[in-house]
């Protein structure tokens, strides 16, 4: 029987969202193959996750372990080993997400199974596994196969797979032994450090007149500083804006900084790569603003102006202005 | 401390016009301009800052065509020492990327491996990974601070939405390596006259006992642009018109 296995991704007690979205995923693939769809749960005391994890789930295999306290993907790959050893499931899905990132590559290599990362879609035509990615910074659309095996592994790109919804019966929980007594590793987890809380707050603005590498260099921020200033609005940025120091973290839109839902978010110079757009999802209207009229940025707008940042926004001071 | 850092030439293509090839596998190239993969950029200054508080050298490699060189005589300018080719097999995925930087690097002993955390065209983010399994090294990736103190290092990593975890490794080990751990330098032209006198050699897959047609677990089929989907209404006009339309939609939406 074809088992579609799904890694239960959780952090400081909590499930995260990207859990539901794959195993939304997997809950179409499983109907498709006439298989059935596991969540695999790893932990210390988890059982209330089990809990919540039956509610979406058929069946919850669930390993505990004081090692597996906080995500260490040494200690995951010793376990989803082991249980790939005694179940063969067909496929393994996890997130492409900071922890999919430090475990897939690495286990696909122990269990010398394909891997794809970052999918945007996949199905099963006959025995093989097709992929889509997104490569070139969105720009184009990459069609792969994996190899033919027993057993293959994808990483889902977060926020692109509608996540499952509650299932009307819970489904059964299965407690694994942990195969990690003997084990230690090379790998510790020491702590968690949170973003520091400092600076403007730029989530609870309505109105984000937000930069991107396009603007070219910080001496044009004056400019965008004014602009912000007149509608009553506040300064982003994205992340290459942030590496470059031309901006503080604090002002981060993204992934790894901050999601927003403003009234309006004006994005100018910003390419629309994947891992900004995800944050800007909840805005009400999106301008953008890009040289580039095959940005990616212009697949998520509402509207667009293509052209030079240095001719539009000194117009558009001088008119909002007017308009006051 | 011996430190190895792998490196790609890749396409800029972020404001450039694409154009995919008659054979549908990938875009035409002929037009772009290449360089050195931003994250890339980041693990050479970061192995170079960590050689000149150690000291010890910095080996910069990569598995590319002929003309991958330019971006090694550019990270022997940013301060590496020696610089290795491997010659680019026809057709490639992750995991044979990883297999052939194993194989050169295997004989060798290192002290810290660094990588990009993926790169600007294929991101697949799995390299680095992949190679310190084969080694048999500890890793961490998307790593954002490096503190090396006894033969440990303690990493930074970056979860999502500003969360980040600090970590312990024990060396030998391999970081990927997130943009912003560093700032970007300025590059003399000493820098680079310097940069060719440098060692820089290079090797077929042969030398390493591969083929050029080692089996791929991950085969690209084609490529294609994204489907145009619901697109922006582009504003029209003059600049003076199309700011004009701007502030009107502004004005109704700011309520």
């Amino acid at each position: 029987m074809s088992e579609i296995f799904v890694l239960v991704e959780h952090r400081q007690g909590k499930i995260r969202e990207i859990t539901y979205e794959i195993l939304g995923c997997g809950e179409r693939l499983a109907k498709e193959k006439g298989g059935s769809l596991t969540a695999v749960l790893l932990g210390f005391e988890v059982k209330e996750l089990a809990e919540e994890m039956a509610m979406r789930t058929p069946r919850v295999l669930v390993v505990e372990d004081e090692k597996l306290k906080d995500f260490n993907s040494f200690y995951y790959q010793r376990v989803l080993s082991s249980l790939f050893s005694k179940y063969q499931p067909l496929l393994l899905l996890m997130g492409h997400t900071a922890y999919g990132m430090e475990l897939a590559p690495s286990l696909s290599v122990e269990l010398d199974l394909p891997l794809a990362t970052d999918c945007i879609g996949l199905s099963f035509e006959g025995e093989r596994l097709k992929v889509l990615r997104s490569i070139y910074g969105g720009k184009v659309m990459a069609h792969m196969t994996l190899k033919e095996a027993k057993g293959h592994m994808v990483t889902l790109r977060p926020g692109t797979f509608a996540p499952k919804l509650l299932e009307k019966e819970k489904g059964g929980i299965m407690i694994e032994p942990s195969p990690l007594q003997e084990v230690t590793d090379r790998k510790r987890f020491l702590h968690y450090i949170e973003a520091p809380v400092s600076g403007e707050d730029i989530t609870q603005a309505e109105i984000l007149v937000s930069v991107g590498q396009g603007i070219g260099g910080p001496e044009h921020l004056p400019m965008f500083e004014e602009l912000a200033k007149i509608l009553g609005g506040t300064i982003s940025c994205s992340r290459p804006v942030v590496d470059r120091n031309w901006l503080p973290k604090e002002r981060q839109v993204g992934i790894s900084g901050k999601t927003v839902k403003p009234k309006i978010y004006i994005a100018v110079g910003i390419s629309g790569a994947f891992q900004h757009v995800t944050a800007i999802k909840g805005a009400e209207t999106i301008i953008a603003i890009n040289k580039d009229p095959r940005a990616p940025i212009f697949s998520v707008a509402d509207y667009g102006i293509v052209d030079d940042f240095q001719k539009v926004i000194p117009l558009l001071k001088e008119k909002i202005k007017g308009m006051r | 401390m011996k430190i190895i850092v792998c490196v790609k030439r890749v396409p800029k293509t972020a404001e450039a016009d694409l154009f995919i090839e008659k054979e549908g596998k990938d875009i035409k190239k002929d037009n772009l301009v290449f360089a050195l993969n931003d994250w890339d950029g980041y693990a050479i200054r970061e192995a170079v800052r960590i050689k000149e508080n150690f000291g010890g050298e910095v080996v910069a490699l990569t598995v590319g065509p002929e003309d991958s060189k330019e971006v090694l005589t550019r990270c022997l300018a940013m301060g590496a020492d020696r610089a290795l080719r491997i010659e680019e097999p026809p057709a490639f995925d992750a995991l044979l990327i990883a297999k052939i930087l194993a194989r050169a690097i295997q004989a060798h002993p290192f002290d810290l491996i660094l990588t990009g955390v993926q790169t600007e065209d294929d991101g697949w983010g799995q390299v680095g990974v992949a190679l310190a399994q084969l080694l048999g090294i500890p890793h961490a990736s998307i790593v954002n601070r490096i503190e090396i103190e006894n033969e440990k290092a303690k990493v930074k990593r970056e979860l999502e939405g500003g969360l980040e975890e600090l970590l312990e490794v024990k060396l030998p080990a391999l970081f990927t390596i997130q943009t912003g751990i560093n700032e970007p330098k300025y590059v003399s032209l000493a820098a680079i006259l310097e940069a060719e006198e440098k060692e820089m050699r290079e090797i077929g897959l042969e030398e390493l006992g591969l083929t050029s047609k080692e089996p791929l677990y991950a085969i690209l089929d084609q490529v294609s642009f994204p489907p145009a989907g619901k697109m922006a209404e582009i504003l029209k006009g003059t600049p003076e018109e199309v700011v004009t339309q701007l502030s009107e939609i502004i004005k109704k939406r700011k309520g």
